[in-house]
């Protein structure tokens, strides 16, 4: 064995350590967005049924004022006062996790101190596999899975330093990149090599990244439609005048408000849109190149073509009357749903020319 | 409980008004066509002809019928992925209907294993895009006047729209709308004057990259189905050495498309002058391809220059907008067959076909013509080939290769005489051997006549009947030569496509008014307020720049100059819409 392929392998024993470090730290994560939840479950918040029953919705529906003590300066500026569209409920988003405790917001933010760290440590798993096998980490799917959900965990962050409030997510995304990362790690793994001649090609960086990246961003999207629809629910028997269960309560309550929920699933899917989109095409001018066809009708060729007409089937059920809200949210399921077929489902139970090494 | 049902109510209301709640203010903020309720009178057209057309035409253009299209097509693409397709493996195709007999009728009748051009899957798109110009041309018109005419005055009741903020100033009226416009166009908002206020709107890119978006997806369409239409595909198989020049007759085979015209063939030629395969030496992967490249020297046009060039796996040559795509490879032995004089009949490397990743190859070695047997008499020769590039060893199990490199070639061959049987005028498989009219050579044994060979060794046929000797191995790669038209219009395509969608999702479009009143006191009152497409937490913000930037002009009035009036219009006393009832 020569030198160059001894430190190759020693550098992919340096990625499986990190990717095990990882998850580690995602755990410790996990246990502190739980303690972020049940600590916050103490308090008694309340808000999103007052807004719904009853007494508070007068209130609820009057526009949100942020008055301002008025002084004499002469560039004094008014305020801008928002109010929500006609037609949408006029509730305020919760107030998160931690339910304005300070003990639950500390351990909140123990949570995302380790998630940046169990970030960065994947990361590092995933740069030195990409060392070690000296190309793009992405030609099986233990490498897909492994960059998948360092994008989706960082695409998470990168929306929490843009102060956006995406706090919620949290826990969803940490349980969920566990449950990736332990199926990469015990049933997808496959030893550090290099590619097949078909996969030697740029298209291959560009391609396959802005796969994952829309994966892993739809995925983001479909966390939040999945809390839309219970949210949506919680809020429609508040507003029916029934009472949710407590634990029900207890967690709705807390989450942003069903039309926040809402708005931020179609923002997120209407920016990667484009981007899957491009996906595509690059991916057919690959196959050009690579199959001298551009478009053959291939299952994975296939699958991303459902996934793509089932999100544009989404963003036009937004702009239909008597679509929008939960048909809508169901379209946006289903469309991930395609897209999560086309990742696992194709490449283990249908056989095309889109096949690597290992799975 | 009265309460929210009023609500929602007020809320289907709202829908209906075309997506805006804020009436003549929303009105033609897009071209979204409008809604067909299904519970209106849309359904009952008036029995005449035109009744019906006019009615099925409506529906056809509707968002809600480009929606279920949308999602049939999706639906309709399903079984395609699961089924086997004749346009993609038809060898897959027949293995499917020999193991389903009492399924393929069905699937046949269905067209299941034909779905992308099948009668309901054209139907499904025909109709969607027959939908989407429908919805297009109509919608452009609109745009187009929109364009035209400016943006609508503004509302009564400024304090009903989404974002809204109010302050009272010394500045004259005039002053501040002549100061709104001036900071409105500033920033590129298209703005006039009505009555007492200043209307600006901006983002008609939305409308436009939707648009755009749209009609690309017609363009891809037409560049698709033309580049079908035009195309040209075929198949050529060249050994180490040999060369091809593009003329129908030297295709082992083609499939052009139904308008295809031969004479369109671009002349070029190239020779293979060498094929290079490295693959994985050791370790898990051992015998994973890592190279695949043929060297060729070709020219362009009918005596062209002569160039070197490389084609790679995913590097097609490309010569006068025909592509030369490397699909194949394998190995051909070359052997020297001689007569019972000595004489040479024929010399020639025979590609043989893989059958495995280690390019276990077989095939047939045929002799057509010059053979002469020992009383003289004119026969054929055919050698059964088995060839295996990495041996394993002698007793060493089957003869199946353990790499796919030429570690260890070994020709094993078996022989025949008698009749090819390429004159019956049936095509005839050229790795293949048919034996019907043929004799078996023979050993001592009685048995067929039949040796493993390695370079240099040569297979002995009985009674002298001359030799067959395996003198070495060329490789050979197999091309698929293409010529797709349409292709520049279909990525033209793409990327306006993609281009328009940015323009349609990421831009907002929105109006902004500003009203400048004289109060009752003689103090102005100043409103201002906008309106967007869907909520966007940057409407307010934008507001709120707008806002900065006119009270330089129009600052706000001290509490000093009218105590009574000094206080803004507080928003919440303006009687909320969800408040009213
Ligand atoms: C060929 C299939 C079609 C595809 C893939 C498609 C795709 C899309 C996409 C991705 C959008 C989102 C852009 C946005 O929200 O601004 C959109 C919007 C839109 N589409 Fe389509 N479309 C198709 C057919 C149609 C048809 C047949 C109609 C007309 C009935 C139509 C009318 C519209 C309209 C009006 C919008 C704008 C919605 C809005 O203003 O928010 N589309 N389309």
């Amino acid at each position: 064995m020569n030198l160059a392929a001894a430190t190759n392998e020693s550098l992919a024993h340096t990625s499986n350590v990190l990717i095990y470090s990882s998850m580690a730290v995602y755990t410790l994560a996990f246990f502190a967005h739980i303690a972020e939840w049940v600590l916050g479950s103490r308090s008694k918040v309340g808000r999103t049924a007052a807004a719904l029953s009853g007494a508070g919705a007068a209130s609820a529906a009057a526009p949100v004022v942020k008055a301002r003590s008025g002084g004499t300066a002469v560039l004094e500026r008014p305020e801008v006062i928002t109010r929500a569209a006609a037609g949408t409920r006029d509730v305020p988003d919760g107030p998160g996790a931690a339910g304005g405790t300070f003990k639950g917001d500390l351990w909140g933010r123990i949570a995302i101190s380790l998630t940046v760290v169990a970030f960065l440590v994947e990361a590092g798993g995933v740069a030195t596999r990409a060392l070690s096998v000296q190309r793009a980490p992405w030609a099986n799917m233990y490498e897909f899975s492994i960059t998948f959900s360092t994008v989706a965990v960082g695409s998470y962050l990168v929306l929490l330093s843009l102060k956006k409030n995406v706090r919620w997510i949290g826990l969803p995304l940490v349980t969920t990149v566990l449950l990736d990362l332990g199926i990469a790690v015990t049933t997808l793994y496959t030893d550090s090599d290099q590619l097949v001649p078909a996969l030697h090609s740029y298209w291959l960086w560009i391609h396959v990244s802005t796969a994952i990246i829309c994966g892993a961003v739809f995925y983001l999207g479909a966390v939040g439609t999945v809390l839309y629809l219970f949210r949506d629910s919680y809020e429609n028997k508040l507003a029916s005048g029934g009472t949710p269960g407590r634990f029900a309560s207890s967690v709705m309550e807390r989450l942003p408000s069903a039309s926040s929920l809402d708005k931020f699933a179609y923002r997120i899917n209407a920016a990667v849109f484009p981007l899957w989109t491009f996906t595509i095409i690059a991916g057919a001018i690959w196959a050009g190149d690579a199959w001298g066809r551009y478009w053959g009708w291939d299952p994975k060729e296939v699958w991303s073509f459902i996934t793509w007409v089932a999100y544009a089937a989404y963003l036009h059920a937004r702009a239909t009357a008597g679509w929008k809200g939960r048909k809508a949210a169901y379209l946006a399921l289903a469309a991930f749903a395609c897209w999560l077929f086309n990742y696992y489902g194709v490449n283990i139970f249908v056989s095309g020319l889109h096949s690597y090494a290992g799975v | 409980m009265s309460k929210s049902n009023s609500a929602e109510t007020r809320q289907r209301e709202d829908e209906r008004a075309q997506g805006s709640a804020h009436g003549a203010a929303g009105d033609r903020l897009s071209t979204a066509p409008r809604e067909e309720r299904p519970d209106t009178g849309a359904g009952v057209p008036a029995m005449s002809v035109i009744g019906w057309v006019r009615w099925f035409w409506r529906q056809l253009t509707s968002m809600r019928v480009a929606l279920i299209l949308l999602f049939l097509l999706s639906l309709g693409a399903i079984p395609g992925s699961l089924i086997p397709q004749n346009s993609v493996d038809d060898m897959k195709v027949q293995a499917f209907k020999d193991q389903h007999t009492t399924l393929t009728p069905v699937y046949e009748k269905l067209q299941l294993f034909d779905v992308y051009s099948s009668v309901w899957f054209s139907a499904i798109y025909i109709l969607l895009f027959v939908s989407l110009i429908g919805c297009i041309v109509p919608r452009t018109g609109q745009f187009v006047g929109q364009l035209r005419s400016r943006p609508p005055g503004a509302p009564k009741r400024l304090t009903r729209l989404p974002a809204y903020t109010t302050w009272r100033t010394e500045a004259e009226p005039e002053e501040v709308r002549e100061a709104a416009l001036a900071v409105l166009r500033k920033r590129r908002f298209r703005t006039h004057e009505v009555d007492d206020a200043v209307a600006a709107e901006k983002g008609y890119l939305r409308e436009a990259g939707n648009l755009v978006f749209h009609i690309a997806l017609i363009v891809m369409l037409v560049a698709f189905a033309s580049g079908q239409l035009f195309k040209f595909e075929g198949g050529k198989l060249v050994v180490e050495g040999d060369g091809f020049s593009n003329t129908l007759t030297q295709y082992d085979d083609y499939k052009p498309g139904t308008l295809y015209d031969s004479d369109s063939l671009a002349p070029f030629s190239f020779v293979l002058d060498d094929f290079v395969g490295t693959y994985e030496k050791s370790g898990p992967q051992r015998g994973t391809p890592r190279t695949f490249e043929a060297r060729v020297t070709y020219s362009e046009g009918a005596d062209g220059a002569e160039r070197k060039g490389v084609i790679k796996v995913n590097e097609p040559l490309v010569v006068d907008g025909t592509k030369v795509y490397l699909i194949a490879h394998g190995y051909a032995p070359v052997v020297t067959v001689r007569d019972g004089e000595g004489k040479v009949v024929s010399r020639s490397a025979v590609p043989l076909l893989p059958i495995d990743n280690n390019i276990t190859s077989s095939g047939a070695i045929k002799v057509m013509d010059g053979y002469k047997d020992k009383k003289g008499v004119k026969t054929q020769l055919g050698f059964k080939a088995f060839f295996v590039p990495t041996f394993a060893g002698h007793g060493k199990g089957q003869m199946f290769s353990q790499f796919p490199g030429l570690d260890f070639p070994v020709l094993a061959l078996s022989a025949y005489q008698g009749s090819l049987g390429v004159d019956s005028g049936l095509a005839q498989n050229v790795y293949q051997l048919d034996t019907s009219k043929m004799k078996e050579f023979k050993d001592e044994d009685g048995e067929l006549l039949k040796k493993m060979l390695m370079p240099g060794e040569k297979l002995d046929l009985s009674d002298g009947a001359g030799s067959i000797t395996f003198e070495g191995v060329e490789e050979w790669a197999s091309f698929q030569i293409s010529q797709q038209p349409g292709t520049g219009w279909a990525l033209g395509g793409a990327i306006a496509a993609i281009a328009g969608l940015a323009g349609s999702l990421f831009i907002q479009r929105r109006r902004v008014w500003v009203r400048a009143v004289r109060g009752a006191d003689g103090v102005t009152v100043v409103e201002m307020a906008g309106l967007g497409r869907s909520e966007s937490a940057k409407l307010p913000e934008e507001l709120g720049d707008l806002l900065a930037a006119l009270v330089t002009t129009a600052p706000v009035a001290t509490d000093a100059t009218n105590e009574a009036g000094s206080r803004p219009v507080h928003p919440a006393e303006a009687p909320a819409e969800g408040a009213e009832k």
